[in-house]
């Protein structure tokens, strides 16, 4: 296999910039960070990109693949090259810093404006909250809760794209996790700022983030799950 | 954006939603019986013969066009919102004006249609 060739269009600059195109080696099991290092290893120093565990993990490696928001250390090269050839450009709707590196501070700020952050209830003199893996609102929790950060889902949405100051789907999901956490005393304010034009109810439910999560995640569920809240929270007055 | 901005957005955002279900029920209504009363072909004569001074039908569309009247300046509100640069203040009021378009010809198809009575 090693014989075969790989034709990678990287791209290089940061907003002004270009694609360019290097050869690069077949191998088995390869995958797409595998191929970006071959380059920066091996091929041109200069290359910028981001990555830390290689597993999966820690969701510093997505970029744009052939077209789609993909985390690179988990996506093989077999399941993603179109007739020998692939693209790599960095994340789209975030700023780009340099080649492959985009800054995620927007991204992350708005985990912050979303209410991201666990507010407690109890002290450590208190017992433990006895919460059972069944509960209704443990099993949501669950099925949001392993997000990595990676920015897949925001790069991927088109809300995003045309109104620079919604939310996206990472930060709203995270809300949603804290909404349904017995233990949270957040969510007056939680559901105040995921309300309203830059929120949950601009989601136009198309699924891109859902179809593009790595982790399989369900972002549009919660999303969904946050419209039905903020409706009754401005029914009862409370938004 | 303040509190008593983001409560009123998410009550349209409500109320739009409520109107399509209501619309979703009348247009299903209003396409079958336009299906069963095409069968001999459609007549200005015929509709107002079977629409025309019945009171139960002017309920029917009534609530037809206040579904219509709530449903679509929302929604053309949200559309210019997130595809213009127009100020959200003057969007809010086109959309209102549409909104007030639309209740005033449709109140005045009602009564018209109404008012031909039934047409042998």
């Amino acid at each position: 296999m090693t014989d075969q060739m790989l034709t990678v269009s990287v791209w290089r600059g940061s907003v002004e910039g270009e694609f360019v195109e290097f050869q690069v080696p077949r191998q088995e099991n390869q995958t797409v960070l595998d191929v970006v290092t071959h380059i920066q290893r091996h091929m041109d120093p200069t290359l910028s990109y981001r990555f830390a565990c290689r597993v999966g993990v820690c969701g510093s490696c997505a970029m744009t693949v052939n077209g789609k928001a993909r985390w690179t250390c988990r996506s093989h090269v077999a399941n993603v090259v179109e007739n020998g050839r692939i693209e790599i450009r960095p994340l789209e709707s975030l700023p780009v810093v340099k080649d492959l590196v985009v800054d995620m501070a927007d991204f992350f700020d708005k985990w912050s404006k979303a209410k991201g952050s666990f507010v407690a209830t109890a002290t450590r003199d208190d017992a433990l909250a006895a919460i059972s893996p069944s509960e209704r609102m443990r099993r949501l929790v669950d099925a949001g809760i392993e997000c990595i950060g990676c920015g897949a889902c925001y790069a991927t949405c088109d809300v995003v794209k045309w109104k620079p100051d919604y939310l996206g789907p990472a930060a709203m999901n995270r809300a949603w996790t804290l909404v349904n956490d017995a233990r949270d005393g957040g969510n007056d304010d939680r559901l105040r700022a995921v309300a309203g034009d830059d929120g949950c109810l601009s989601c136009h439910s198309q699924q891109g983030c859902t179809l593009r999560c790595p982790q399989k995640l369900n972002p549009t569920m919660a999303i969904a799950g946050l419209k039905r809240l903020t409706v009754k929270a401005a029914l009862r007055g409370k938004l | 954006m303040t509190d008593n901005a983001v409560r009123s957005e998410t009550l349209l955002w409500l109320a739009q939603r409520i109107s399509a279900m209501v619309l979703a029920f009348c247009i299903a209504v209003h396409l079958a019986t336009m299906v069963v009363a095409m069968q001999g072909g459609l007549s200005t004569a015929e509709i107002a013969g079977r629409v025309g001074g019945d009171p139960v039908w002017l309920v029917f569309y009534g609530v037809f066009l206040a579904a219509v009247s709530v449903h679509a300046p929302i929604g053309l509100r949200t559309v210019l919102l997130e595809t213009t640069s127009l100020p959200p203040n003057r969007i809010g009021l086109l959309t209102m004006l549409f909104g007030l378009f639309v209740v005033v010809l449709g109140l005045r198809t009602l009564y018209g249609l109404f008012q031909l009575g039934p047409m042998s």
